[in-house]
């Protein structure tokens, strides 16, 4: 949203924006009105809707070739709200639609209420918290001020948070407490920092903000205070105390939301601030301690999910290394010594990333959600024949990982592809080994569940209770696949209309060096996952693993001792007191950071 | 010193109580108490900034105010929603009882 006068009156098309905030607020609001059994009927009804006008606004500023803006009753900014619609704003929204459409099917036959009774609690919940994700997850995209964007991000909490807890076991409710709570810091810090903003500037929109702000002591501490209360709402390593548990605890199709969705509104709210309010404030020291901290997510959360006994906390610690892997952009977006944040390669790549990171991770956790209502666990070791009970699962689980891996033409190819360059053009080549670990890592823990899922183990696949075993419909199987496959074509998209791509810089994802390139990433990984994995100690009575595992074990030892202290670093960083440390640290080193770089 | 900085400072200590509860409490009740005195604070603050209007002629500022007005509103239902689940957890586990009564309850069986 770079400043101009345009953005500041209202254009053609700006009524679309409204009807993205109303539609799915509507539809929470019927469906609650409702209830019973049309809770489920208002949503399918809303959700083409919704879809359409996604891709409405995505045709329509394509036509315009300029952002939309909407003037809420045609008040200007300062003292009027507006909402406006950049590329970022577009390719999020059209994504949060997808993954949605995506969900909603998937929980259809989950969440559905039984005949003859009239109403229960999950489903009832569920149909309605999950349009006002939806609503609170446009609000963010769309928001042109930083209140509008303070009051969206409660929205998306008070959403998100019951969906942690819809089975009301003592566990996830203590889950669902734990992430209110750290979140309200971080939405008191955000506020905090906004108040001293607006005492400085006399203004809280977007563009005029980015105008009017001037590199001075106000604006950092304010900087610092939003950053960290964002990186706490986004469980950026050292502060994701609230996320396994909250992650892995909550039902299949409300993981799938939380872990695709919702982490990515704050980390949006987290670019706006620096992309679109603070780009000319130099800051390429501070992005230096943010990516760091990314990269502490990255190395920490995978070496963290190949040590998991359970498939969900597995996907759940992946989606902390793959936040890391999002913050990495700042710094390749502000090199050291440069006094602005460039609209790049680097943005484009973060945000393929998380489109990618989006439609991959919900199908990965509806395949969880599968298989642990097929096994009646969800036990990596006890995964073996699974492949074929539940083939169609197996396959979107493997497409979404290769896809998270970023196997060509995957977004997260391109993604990576973008970075890259990015680290090479600002010679950051520190950013580009975390880029290539974060890879390798990724690619370990994927192929440690399908090289479980594929075992030919009889006997290792013990069913579970014939109590606790649902069938599996055949739609919950294709909206997973539908999911995986669309994040592994994304690459083919040309992104370039509404993100900042640099010119002829992407290589074609189909030629053999780009698929080369990823084998050597994916022989890594399998190298990774055969010594940091938790193997099954029937597999040493079988010559050929025995064998393989033995070949291994000197790497295996030290690696399992590294794996020791990382988990011992985890249960001391998810204690709470720890983690408020942690938070008030991050914040102080951040603001000194801030200060002490001009 | 004036009124203005008076209210800035106990609005600033009190975000910093807040804070410091909301960390150092390991009972839920306490540290949603504790949350609501670090609103509180934050809340003052941006009170306190709508003098600056005065500064310029007007009255006072009245975009801060309802901000304010929204901020708490927003607050109260996060305190709200925050309640309910203890409410839900308590009746899962135990009655809501806060750590200094289960420290006093222990004592009394020690005795």
């Amino acid at each position: 949203m770079q400043a101009s006068v345009a953005y500041l009156t209202g254009t053609d098309g700006g009524f679309l924006l409204v009807l993205a905030l109303v539609i799915p607020l509507a539809g929470a609001l019927l469906a609650f009105v409702c209830g019973g059994r049309q809770v489920e009927r208002v949503v399918f009804c809303v959700m083409p809707f919704g879809l359409a006008v996604a891709l409405a606004i995505a045709l329509t500023q394509r036509l315009v070739g300029a952002p939309l803006v909407y003037l809420i009753g045609r008040w200007t900014p300062p003292l009027g709200v507006a909402l406006r619609a950049d590329g970022l704003s577009v390719v999020m929204i059209v994504i949060t639609a997808v993954v949605m459409g995506g969900i909603c099917s998937f929980a259809s036959a989950d969440f559905c209420t039984p005949e003859g009774s009239s109403e229960s609690r999950a489903p009832f919940a569920f149909w309605i918290l999950l349009p006002a994700v939806w609503a609170a997850m446009n609000t963010i995209f769309l928001a042109g001020d930083l209140f509008t964007l303070y009051v969206a991000l409660e929205l998306l909490t008070f959403a998100a948070v019951p969906l942690v807890c819809l089975d009301g076991r003592a566990e996830t409710l203590q889950a669902a407490l734990r992430y209110l709570l750290f979140a309200l810091l971080g939405s008191a810090l955000y506020l905090a920092g906004t108040t001293l903003m607006y005492g400085d500037y006399g203004t809280l929109d977007i563009v005029l903000l980015s105008q009017r702000v001037r590199a001075e002591p106000v604006l950092f501490v304010a900087a610092a205070l939003m950053t960290t209360g964002l990186l706490a709402k986004t469980a950026l390593f050292p502060l994701h105390l609230w996320l396994p548990p909250a992650h892995a605890g909550a039902p299949a199709a409300a993981s799938a939301v939380l872990s695709g969705l919702v982490v990515k509104g704050s980390f949006f709210v987290a670019v706006r601030l620096w992309f679109d309010v603070m780009p000319h404030v130099p800051a390429s020291a501070a992005m230096q301690v943010l990516a760091g901290l990314g990269v502490g997510a990255i190395l920490f959360g995978s070496v963290e999910a190949l040590r998991q006994k359970r498939l969900k906390l597995l996907i759940a610690y992946s989606t902390l290394a793959q936040i890391g892997y999002l913050f990495l952009i700042f710094p390749l977006a502000c090199p050291p010594g440069s006094a602005q944040l460039v609209r790049d390669g680097a943005l484009a790549g973060g945000m393929l990333q998380a489109m990618s990171h989006a439609t991959a991770k919900a199908a990965m956790f509806m395949v969880a959600g599968l298989i642990y209502a097929e096994l009646g666990h969800d036990r990596i070791v006890g995964l073996g024949n699974v492949a074929r009970i539940l083939p169609t699962s197996v396959l979107a689980f493997g497409l979404a990982g290769l896809a998270l891996i970023g196997l060509p033409p995957s977004g997260a190819y391109v993604a990576k592809d973008l970075l890259l360059d990015a680290a090479s053009a600002t010679s950051q080549w520190w950013w580009a080994l975390a880029i290539q670990a974060g890879g390798i890592l990724a690619a370990g823990y994927v192929l440690l569940v399908i090289m479980h899922m594929l075992a030919p183990a009889p006997g290792l696949a013990a069913p579970g209770p014939a109590g606790s075993r649902k069938h599996v419909s055949r739609y919950q199987e294709a909206a997973a696949l539908a999911l995986a496959l669309c994040s592994l074509l994304l690459g083919l998209f040309p992104w370039g209309n509404y993100l900042p791509l640099p010119q002829g810089s992407l290589s074609n994802p189909l030629t053999f060096k780009a698929l080369s390139g990823s084998v050597w990433t994916i022989l890594a990984g399998a190298v990774l996952a055969i010594s940091l994995g938790r193997w099954d100690f029937r597999l040493n009575h079988r010559p050929l693993t025995r064998n393989l595992l033995l070949a291994f074990r000197p790497v295996r030892r030290t690696c399992l001792g590294i794996s020791r202290i990382n988990a011992e670093l985890d249960a001391r960083l998810r204690q709470w007191p720890v983690a408020g440390a942690c938070l008030l640290f991050v914040l102080i080193v951040f603001g000194i950071t801030l200060v002490v770089a001009r | 010193m004036s009124t203005a900085t008076l209210a800035g400072l106990t609005g600033a200590i009190l975000a910093g109580v807040g804070l410091y509860g909301l960390i150092i409490h390991p009972d839920p009740l306490r540290r949603i108490l504790a949350f609501n005195v670090l609103g509180s604070g934050v809340f003052l603050l941006f009170g306190i900034i709508a003098r600056r209007g005065a500064a310029i002629g007007a009255l006072a500022d009245p975009v801060p105010q309802a901000m304010v007005i929204t901020g708490i509103v927003v607050a109260f239902a996060a305190t709200a929603l925050a309640v309910a689940l203890l409410i839900r957890l308590g009746a899962q586990t135990d009655p809501v009882v806060t750590q200094a009564d289960k420290q006093d309850l222990a004592r009394r069986a020690d005795d």
